[in-house]
């Protein structure tokens, strides 16, 4: 892999743009603790609740009506753990970003920005996320940010993972090694105890799979034609 | 939730019959259904705080349950109802969960909105 090294958290202001609690897990958490350890100031703004997940605890312990109140409470642990300093709810429903008022979405996306100046912002590849949702998200932060002027414009770090999707965008041009920060990216995924449970999963000592799966997270920056 | 009692789930379907109700009704194979295996068709749909009223309803079946309310110009209807919120007396929650847990279909009235 012909991956360069992703630039360090020192003192860096980091905003992070993802739709669902738990979007944050998996590809991410762990280059957070390690930007937060190395200085930055970390605001992760979450579109919805995830109100729409058909998984309600496994076996499941929450219903439609709990499930948001249960997934708030998770999303708060998870960013406890990394040590995310603020976390901003947006209050959008779950399945409907790409039907929201565009002017809304990208109204309250740009306030953020406008507010914190960030130097990085982290969100979803649009069109190579899966989920409409991760698409849509990506879609409204790389118009608010291709709609400033260019010396303006954060980094912009994105994950993709739909199949196939290195044919189109080819391989990430960024990875950090979180390592060394397993013990928050395992308990960020383990706080959202509502919808995963991964098996073999240990913060106190992650096996030689756990840290060959989990041990390097890979962005793709977004490029502004 | 708890495996639906049907003999308490028609008492409380009588008890929200001929009055304004907020009606949430959804159906989901999941988002990720294609990409975790292409043979597979993802679709969901749910309406969400639909203000109906019915003049009959009933639940039917032995398990997993159907639902149908009768309603002045039209029905509501549901299949696959396994669960229910027996701690709620004043709305009825139901949903219907697959082997692996996963919330497929879910039904829901109410006085108040969701």
């Amino acid at each position: 892999m012909t991956a360069e090294k992703g630039e360090s958290g020192m003192n860096k202001r980091i905003l992070v743009v993802l739709p669902h609690p738990d979007d944050e897990c998996f590809g991410l958490s762990g280059t957070l603790a390690k930007m937060i350890r190395e200085g930055a100031e970390v605001t992760y703004a979450c579109l919805t609740l995830g109100e729409m997940a058909r998984t309600m605890g496994i076996p499941p312990f929450a219903n439609r009506v709990t499930l948001p109140q249960v997934r708030k409470l998770e999303l708060e642990a998870s960013c406890r753990i990394i040590g995310i300093q603020d976390l901003r709810l947006l209050g959008f429903h779950d399945k409907t970003i790409e039907f929201e008022e565009r002017e809304l979405l990208d109204g309250s996306i740009g306030a953020i920005l406008q507010e914190l100046k960030p130097d990085i912002v982290f969100t979803f590849y649009p069109g190579y996320s899966v989920h409409p949702d991760h698409d849509a998200t990506g879609a409204a932060v790389v118009r608010v940010i291709g709609g400033l002027p260019e010396k303006d414009r954060p980094v912009v770090y994105c994950m993709a993972f739909a199949r196939d999707h290195q044919l189109a965008i080819g391989m990430p041009d960024t990875q950090f090694d979180v390592g060394d920060y397993l013990k928050q990216k395992i308990g960020s995924i383990q706080a959202h105890r509502s919808q995963f449970q991964v098996p073999g999963l240990d913060d106190k000592k992650p096996s030689r799979e756990v840290r060959e799966r989990f041990g390097t997270e890979r962005f793709w920056t977004y490029r502004f034609e | 939730m708890q495996l639906i009692n049907a003999l308490e789930v028609q008492r409380r379907i009588d008890q929200l019959k001929d009055q304004d109700i907020y009606l949430h009704l959804e159906m989901t194979t999941g988002a990720y259904a294609s990409h975790n295996d292409s043979s597979k068709h993802p679709a969901a749909t749910f309406i969400s705080n639909a203000s109906i009223q019915y003049s009959q309803g009933s639940i039917s079946g032995v398990g997993p349950f159907r639902v149908g309310l009768k309603m002045e110009r039209g029905w509501v209807y549901s299949e696959g109802l396994t669960h229910y919120e027996e701690t709620e007396p004043e709305r009825l929650i139901m949903a219907g969960h697959d082997s692996a847990g996963k919330l497929v279909v879910a039904l829901q009235l109410s006085r108040e909105p969701f």
